[in-house]
């Protein structure tokens, strides 16, 4: 029953999933699985060709699937596609705007398509409640003082903006992101993603994102990082970092070979580098590894890796791996 | 956790009233295009201008007292027909273009009926082509071809007809191209031989019987020959200018609108999805 739907526990949930595309030949996804719980917020990485872009508009039921089972709201994409597009808003890539109509004209006939309103030539002869909405969206996200202009007259970025207003015009409980910030400033990048974490935190609302900008990836809930269509790697931040890059400590000393022999005497291992003796914490935490050490320290310095460093590891060693 | 207000609101709504609201936009912003578009609107004028002002009129000079009726009046009935089909069938390359601006994606991943969609693109081709019309009766009235109002309300609801035929032409040609370079080169090669075939310009009645194969093969010809069945009823000059009775010709417009529309549909949907 429509009117009695609640939002499954998993927003998300995707088995086997494989797309070949016409002519091609290999997999651009390659047999996936995932699942994404309601309300989280996942960001989906990989360089450019890793089966992103093929596998958002696989589950916003834009593009058929070669095989593996789909679920989205808790509709089948096969069998239940309108339902699947009641409850999903989506920010392509690309910009899908019609620039022979206004900023508002663009917004008003996407309310109308989504059923939210009748459709009225203008925006005077929409009801209050349109009106309002559309007014402070377009002001959260400053673009309110031309929301009446042709879209020819936008820039990249006043596009971008757009289509975000447009896409939570009919409250959507999933939103599908496919780099939603590519050639925004810095400013209105963070305007954005205020907006954005506020209503997944505030509303609930799943966020599904696809990015290039690892910062924008760090503040997700769980990260999953997809290379020539396959999952390489999954899991939350700290963990993704935790599995590939190891942690380690810098450590030196005036004269260096004093500390070399204190280490291999306390059997512990250590690499030399150009910037000191680098002692991994796989083995040890670092307040007890350093109590053990008496040599006087010139160096010592923790390495964290950034979100950044561990899915470049990802990326180096799922090449060198070979995967297809 | 929200729950999407929207399933209430269609139901509410109902169906088929959210079906018919989200026609009417796509619709309608077709037809808003047209309107802010002034080259557009100047060029659906030339064509008709050419056709009916200068060949119409110049064979009508030399003709007419030959074939038996006023050879302007048959052009221009001609020329009606076929403006209505050619511009809504030349329309429907709009479905390229928002697939090539993107803007095709926002609409398909709308909860709305495929076939809305497509119809709604139909139908705002259609409002184009017959505001387009408006226009060529008025250059008629110009240049001598008067036809007055209870022949326009007769000849209506046929005009409506036959833009939907060349709509759903152009969905059906349309679903087999990719690209709009493509349509732009392919159209004309369609569109061109059904303007002789159909008749709208040169008498086709009493054509040898391979050209009279050809001529029922080509859509347009139904909806020259529906204007003029309806145009000419009742009147001598039928006799020598219709090719078939009104129910004839009506029938095979909605036989053919229906096979085009659903075939055209059905093709076009699934080369957006299977890529």
């Amino acid at each position: 029953m429509l009117n009695s739907y609640s939002m499954p526990d998993l927003a998300v949930e995707v088995t086997d999933l494989v797309k070949t595309y016409d002519k091609a030949t290999f997999n651009a996804v390659d047999g996936i699985s995932f699942s994404i719980e309601s309300g989280k917020f996942v960001a989906f990485l990989g360089p450019n060709g890793a089966g992103k872009t093929t596998t958002i508009s696989i589950l916003t039921t834009t593009l058929a699937k070669s095989s593996g089972k789909v679920t989205v709201a808790g509709f089948n994409i096969d069998s239940q596609p309108a339902k699947v597009r009641q409850h999903i808003g989506i920010i392509f890539q690309k910009a899908s705007l019609d620039r022979n109509l206004t900023a508002e004209e663009n917004i008003r006939f996407h309310a109308i398509l989504y059923g939210m309103y009748s459709f009225r030539p203008t925006f005077k002869m929409m009801p209050p409640a349109y009106q309002k909405r559309v007014t402070d969206l377009a002001g959260i996200l400053g673009i309110e003082d031309v929301l009446f202009n042709p879209i020819k007259t936008y820039s990249g970025g006043m596009q971008r903006k757009l289509e975000l207003v447009r896409s939570l015009m009919h409250e959507p409980t999933i939103l599908f992101l496919d780099e939603p910030t590519a050639g925004l400033d810095p400013l209105s990048r963070r305007a954005l993603w205020d907006y954005i974490k506020s209503i997944n935190k505030e509303k609930g609302t799943t966020v599904f994102l696809t990015t290039h900008y690892l910062d924008e990836a760090d503040g997700a809930d769980r990260i999953i990082v997809i290379n020539k269509g396959k999952i390489v790697s999954e899991g939350t931040t700290t963990q993704i970092k935790k599995n590939l890059i190891n942690q380690y400590l810098l450590l030196d000393s005036e004269p260096r070979h004093v500390l070399m022999k204190e280490l291999a005497d306390k059997g512990i291992k250590y690499l030399v580098t150009d910037n000191g003796l680098q002692v991994d914490l796989d083995e040890y935490e670092p307040q007890e590894l350093i109590t053990k050490i008496k040599t006087k320290l010139t160096i010592l310095q923790t390495h964290t890796p950034s979100l950044e460093d561990a899915y470049l590891e990802i990326i180096r060693s799922n090449e060198g791996n070979g995967n297809a | 956790m929200p729950i999407s207000k929207l399933s209430e609101v269609m139901k509410e709504m109902g169906m088929l009233k959210y079906e018919s609201q989200a026609l009417l936009t796509i619709a309608y912003r077709d037809w808003v295009k047209l309107v802010r578009d002034r080259t557009r609107i100047i060029a659906t004028f030339v064509f008709p201008f050419m056709f009916i002002a200068i060949l119409g009129k110049s064979f009508d000079a030399n003709l007419s007292d030959t074939i038996g009726y006023n050879y302007l009046t048959f052009v221009f009935i001609g020329v009606l027909g076929q403006t209505l089909f050619q511009s809504t069938a030349s329309g429907i390359i709009s479905l390229i273009e928002d697939r090539e601006t993107d803007f095709s994606q926002e609409i398909f991943v709308t909860p709305v009926s495929r076939y809305t969609i497509i119809l709604g693109k139909i139908v705002g081709e259609t409002c184009v082509s017959l505001t387009q019309i408006i226009g060529i009766i008025g250059l008629g009235f110009l240049i001598g071809v008067r036809l007055n109002i209870s022949e326009i309300i007769v000849m209506a609801p046929a005009m409506l007809l036959i833009s939907l035929l060349g709509g759903a032409f152009g969905v059906f040609v349309m679903s087999y191209l990719n690209t709009q370079r493509l349509a732009n080169q392919v159209f004309p090669f369609l569109l061109f031989p059904q303007f002789f075939l159909a008749g709208v310009f040169n008498p086709i009645k009493g054509n040898p019987f391979a050209y009279q194969v050809m001529t029922h093969l080509a859509p347009m010809t139904y909806a020259v020959d529906l204007l003029r069945s309806i145009f000419y009823h009742n009147r001598p000059e039928g006799a020598l200018t219709i090719l078939h009775s009104t129910l004839i010709n009506t029938t095979a417009v909605i036989g053919l609108i229906l096979i085009f529309f659903i075939l055209g549909t059905k093709r076009f949907v699934s080369r957006e999805r299977n890529r």
